[in-house]
């Protein structure tokens, strides 16, 4: 079994059904979504169109990013609107301080929105990651808040509440959103490689673990606060690039949209949404909430039925696909497999007969077992 | 003297900040799940508050007697609908549940109410009490009185009542409780309730000593959040004592240096409490992981 092939905790179901799909359907969807996202801005050519995929793109660097660090660790974090922040008023001081001229030029400064946002993380993250769960979640939302009020408060940098203008680029109206869709297509690409390497590797398996049961990892002999911290500052990163790529496409930056308390909902939603710990969660859950929380905003924006609709429609999911759509899929899937197999090697018997004798350890009973795994608090 | 006069602000203002802290805390204590929706339901209480003083003249005072039962209903109805169907991954799905409907009730205050900017404007709500030097504004202390009341009625549910006594039970092992017998869907269905029957006192006060939209619920469910995390989770009389430390910080900040710096300062002051004692001031010690 190797590291990718991560069984669910307590499972009884036998090793030679996958938990997930072959590499060959894998690999090719993957191919087949990027090559779709590739040519998404060249068939739909509309602005408002290609705007909603920037938005995407935004939010599926910041939902990967977050994803290293709140999906693999356990520890839910929503305050990382407060790289997504420090992202875009790095962005924006360097481009109004340095003149760097609007356009091309404004992505070269994308590495470093995130390198500011990695270094902030590790006094953050090492003040954090002392406290565990609950605590742990209220007090990234206490320290998002500390850096809004600083933004507001500090007026000499960030001009308070009246925010920093950044330039536009002098692209056309109809070429405008194409780079912006690129280059955030290529960071999330990036985030998603370095999630899909720590997923599988050594180090990530330490991650896992410390989501699983944090004091047996410690006993194991695993640096949870060293292993928590280096996953922390990676997901700030990203998290950082996202801001900085957020800032110069709308063209401000204030600090209640900098460090945006519906930001990190919105982030965990999409992950929560798509399957939460997983690799194909993050981009899952992106590609399908945000195109519809734009379409939702544009279509009911003005009486703010949108907030309604979109909540209803959270809810919904929550209810019905509790796990994420990600892991329903591939739970749906073994489900079939399992399913199959009980049939081909049942040997032909009376129909009443119970518990199909099969396979050693295949029962209907270890594969419910498996399926329905409930965490009791 | 102004010092002294922001101190008594810090406290007849922390009076109610502790009654929307108090529901918060609660809910987390027997439920282990955070109330994300407590800043817009006391944005829901205000509203339910103004509207029945703007359109059937009723004191806000006495609306209460309407719109806590109406919370409290609404409180066991969200438990029942929304939080008790959740199986798996509690703490944060009810979190997000609950921002959920939070959102849905964002949605439809500012389609009923629009986002202006609106305050529950009764006759007494600029006069004041004078001794000495010193300002009381009559709307604090009846608010202050309020909250004492309210707040007193919830100790006296918990220490002095049956119900008090499953509900600790609850908080201490809810295995346990049910052992024993205690139905803990409905202890923890009132405690909701309670909770955001709470909010609506803390909401109406809020209504009217603010303006406010229902975005402004986001600022209070900061706020109300820090407060609950200074005192510790699950700690009534943590989230007391939080509240009137984070208004009286604020208030002397304002007074002695500036206003912009009030919260953030109180801010400063959690990260410093947390780093000493992580629990909080009151809470329970972090118990294991899983």
């Amino acid at each position: 079994m190797t590291a990718i092939d991560v069984t669910p905790v307590g499972a009884a179901a036998p090793e030679h059904i996958p938990y997930e799909p072959p590499k060959a359907v894998r690999r090719g969807g993957t191919a087949l979504l990027l090559v779709l996202l590739a040519v998404f801005p060249l068939v739909f050519t509309n602005p408002a169109v290609t705007s909603i995929g920037v938005f995407t793109m935004i939010f599926l660097v910041a939902a990967c990013g977050w994803n290293i660090f709140s999906g693999y660790s356990g520890y839910i974090s929503i305050g990382h609107a407060a790289f997504y922040g420090i992202g875009q008023y790095t962005v924006a001081l360097l481009v109004l301080h340095l003149k760097v001229p609007a356009g091309w030029d404004t992505f070269a400064l994308l590495p470093l929105a995130g390198l500011v946002a990695a270094v902030l993380a590790v006094p953050i993250g090492f003040l954090l990651l002392r406290v565990r769960k609950h605590t742990f979640i209220i007090l990234t939302v206490a320290i998002m808040f500390i850096l809004q009020l600083l933004a507001f408060n500090l007026t000499s940098w960030t001009n308070g509440s009246s925010g920093l203008e950044l330039p536009f680029p002098t692209w056309t109206g109809s070429f405008f959103n194409e780079p912006f869709y690129y280059v955030g297509l290529a960071a999330a690409i990036v985030a998603c490689a370095v999630s899909w390497w720590v997923r599988r590797s050594k180090y990530g398996l330490g991650l896992l673990s410390i989501r699983d049961d944090e004091d047996r990892a410690r006993g194991l002999g695993i640096h949870t606060t060293r292993t928590k911290l280096i996953a922390y500052v990676m997901s700030a990163f990203f998290v950082g690039i996202a801001g900085g790529l957020y800032a110069p496409f709308v063209g401000s930056v204030y600090p209640q949209f900098g460090f945006d308390p519906n930001f990190d909902l919105a982030v965990a939603v999409l992950v929560f949404v798509g399957g939460i710990g997983t690799l194909s969660g993050p981009v899952v859950g992106t590609l399908l909430l945000i195109p519809l929380q734009q379409y939702f905003y544009l279509q009911f924006g003005n009486d703010n039925l949108f907030l309604i609709a979109y909540g209803v429609l959270f809810i919904l999911i929550l209810r019905l696909l509790p796990g994420g759509i990600s892991p329903s899929i591939t739970q749906l899937y073994r489900r079939v497999l399992v399913a199959r197999q009980l049939r081909t090697t049942a040997p032909p018997g009376p129909p009443g007969a119970s518990g199909a004798p099969g396979a050693p350890g295949i029962t209907p009973a270890t594969v419910t077992g498996a399926e329905g795994k409930e965490d009791t608090p | 003297m102004l010092v002294l006069q922001a101190i008594i602000d810090g406290v007849l203002v922390g009076g109610f900040y502790a009654l929307m802290a108090g529901g918060l805390t609660l809910v987390f204590g027997v439920m282990d799940i955070v109330n994300f929706a407590q800043g817009i339901l006391v944005v829901l209480g205000a509203y339910l508050s103004y509207a029945l003083y703007a359109h059937l003249n009723i004191d806000p005072f006495l609306g209460l007697l309407i719109t806590i039962p109406v919370m409290f209903v609404i409180g066991i109805a969200v438990y029942w609908s929304m939080i008790k169907p959740i199986k798996r991954d509690r703490v944060i799905m009810s979190l997000l549940t609950m921002f959920a409907v939070g959102t849905v009730v964002e949605g439809i205050l500012d389609y009923i109410f629009t986002s202006n900017l609106v305050a529950i404007h009764t006759s007494y709500r600029d006069s004041s009490v004078q001794v000495g030097s010193l300002v009381f504004p009559n709307i604090y202390l009846y608010a202050f009185a309020m909250s004492v009341v309210l707040l007193g009625g919830v100790y006296y549910l918990l220490y002095r009542t049956r119900f008090g006594r499953s509900l600790r039970a609850s908080m201490q092992n809810p295995t346990a409780a049910r052992l024993v017998g205690i139905n803990t869907d409905w202890v923890s269905a009132f405690t909701l309730g309670i909770g955001v029957g709470l909010a609506a006192a803390g909401g109406m006060v809020f209504g009217l000593t603010n303006s406010f939209d229902a975005a402004s619920s986001y600022d209070l469910i900061s706020r109300l959040l820090a407060i609950v995390i200074f005192g510790g989770f699950g700690s009534l009389s943590g989230a007391l004592i939080a509240s009137i430390v984070m208004l009286v910080i604020q208030d002397v900040v304002a007074v002695v240096w500036s206003a912009t710096w009030g919260q953030t300062t109180f801010y400063l002051v959690l990260v410093l409490v947390l780093l000493l004692r992580p629990q909080g001031l009151l809470g329970r010690k972090a118990v294991r992981a899983q």
